[in-house]
């Protein structure tokens, strides 16, 4: 019953969301600062998981397929595979789920707990348009070039890894990486991406606008977002693998 | 001028406001007053259209609000000004950009004109210099009174204070209340105010209502509520000693 009444308000607000923007200039505007606070300033975390994720995974990977009839370019090739089709658009999204999302349920939450929320109302703004449509079409933009930073430093990682451990030839690793690529998986990445980044502004724009409170409501409302958007990528993330590579 | 008509208001079948009826005056002070938990502060969210009342209307001039659309209510809404109880001005845009950004949203003015106007708010609400400065550094008195410029900013027909004398010293509740009432002289608007302040109902009070366990008790003037002859009116006037002494 609770679950039906959390995704009929969902969509409710969604809804809400959509509608037509009072001054859709102060929107652009609003959308350009949420493409750096929600997605430039998570570059560094980004980038640092990335490149150490890249490294670990080739090591891991060099150590579990040793065997006389696997060719040494295929650590390159897993590493690559994992890297674009899971690590970086799923792995990556949840730690944005964590970071960005929590920043969004709380930043929504305190406007809801400390009246800013209804003086937008009052005034005649649309406050869940206002507070959330830029924010989902920032981070739907900015995501995806995230996402594509990821895989570079990730694939970059495992190349740093190969040239100062020997944990195996750099030349296979080279080679390994571009054996067989498809652009298609890239694709299906950027795609499960756009998905995960409307999800994660959402859930926790959701769970954010409607705060009831003080601090440690907005504090759960922040936790909840989190839990809620991972779910939400776990289960679309087989939704759309299933969709898209079966 | 606003006129409720029979409003009723209840949550989880507990009544909270029952077919309360008033009228309040353009170009007057409004108050509305009663203990806590008597069903102020629900009554002005029935009248600004925050909660749904369950029966009864309630007419801006000649616009009834129970019957408006969500398209209608924002148009309403933008003739709207309010100050709430904690101010609720934006964190994270200057004192300058909370004032300017009802005119951002609405009006046609230039960048300049929008300016010109930030500071003729300002102004009027003696504030000078702050513009620059963000909510975190300004004192209660000084966000009430932003928040004022702010609710001003846009000629509103209608304008709301919800409890703005709480947290501040007499003084300062004093001059929020005067400005409140020049404001309300000087363009000619309806306000309604949200108070349990005894100060401020002497001051400024033009047209009270008294709401006790959400029924209106009495309706009058600041002229006339020492006199009212309403028991539980004259339980909460002169609850505080200093009332209790002035009246002996």
């Amino acid at each position: 019953m609770n679950f039906l009444f959390h995704t009929g308000r969902y969509f409710l607000l969604l809804v809400q969301i959509l509608k037509r923007p009072e001054n859709p200039s102060i929107y652009r505007k609003q959308i350009i600062v949420e493409m750096d606070y929600l997605g430039l300033q998570s570059l560094g975390i980004v980038s640092i998981i990335s490149v150490f994720m890249g490294a670990v995974l080739t090591i891991q990977t060099a150590f579990n397929t040793e065997h006389p009839l696997l060719p040494i370019y295929a650590i390159g090739f897993a590493t690559r595979q994992a890297i674009i089709l899971e690590f970086a658009p799923t792995i990556v999204s949840l730690i944005l789920a964590g970071k960005v999302g929590s920043r969004i349920a709380s930043e929504i939450g305190t406007m809801r707990v400390t009246e800013q929320i209804d003086a937008l109302e009052i005034m005649g703004v649309n406050a869940a348009g206002y507070l959330i449509l830029p924010k989902t079409i920032a981070m739907v933009i900015i995501n995806p070039v995230l996402i594509v930073i990821s895989m570079f430093l990730g694939i970059l990682g495992g190349y740093l890894v190969s040239l100062i451990t020997h944990v195996m030839p750099v030349g296979h690793y080279l080679y390994g990486i571009l054996f067989d690529f498809s652009p298609f998986d890239i694709f299906y990445a950027l795609i499960k991406t756009v998905v995960f980044a409307v999800i994660i502004a959402t859930v926790s724009g959701y769970y954010g606008f409607y705060t009831r409170g003080g601090a440690l409501e907005v504090g759960q409302a922040s936790t909840k977002a989190v839990v809620m958007s991972s779910i939400y990528i776990i289960l679309f993330n087989l939704i759309l693998t299933q969709l898209l590579l079966a | 001028m606003i006129q409720v008509s029979n409003v009723s208001k209840s949550f989880d079948g507990v009544p909270v406001l029952k077919d309360i009826s008033a009228r309040f005056e353009q170009g007057k002070t409004n108050l509305i007053i009663g203990q806590s938990g008597s069903g102020k502060t629900v009554l002005l969210k029935c009248i600004v259209g925050m909660l749904e009342c369950d029966s009864g209307s309630i007419l801006y001039d000649d616009l009834d609000l129970t019957r408006m659309n969500f398209s209608q209510r924002r148009v309403l809404r933008q003739k709207i000004g309010m100050l709430f109880q904690g101010s609720a001005l934006f964190d994270s845009l200057s004192v300058e950009e909370n004032i300017i950004f009802p005119l951002n949203m609405f009006s046609t003015m230039n960048k300049e004109e929008k300016r010109e106007r930030a500071n003729f708010c300002l102004k009027r609400v003696d504030l000078q210099n702050v513009n620059h400065m963000f909510p975190s550094e300004l004192s209660g008195g000084m966000k009430k009174r932003v928040a004022i410029a702010r609710a001003i900013a846009n000629k509103p027909s209608f304008l709301f204070c919800d409890e703005p004398n709480s947290g501040l010293d007499p003084i300062t509740a004093i001059v929020i209340d005067n400005l409140i009432k020049e404001i309300t002289k000087e363009f000619n608007i309806t306000t309604i105010i949200n108070t349990h302040d005894m100060n401020s109902v002497m001051e400024i009070g033009e047209n009270v209502a008294f709401i006790y366990k959400g029924q209106l008790w009495w309706e009058g003037s600041n002229q006339d509520i020492l006199h009212s002859g309403n028991a539980y009116l004259d339980q909460f006037v002169y609850s505080s000693k200093l009332m209790h002494k002035l009246k002996k």
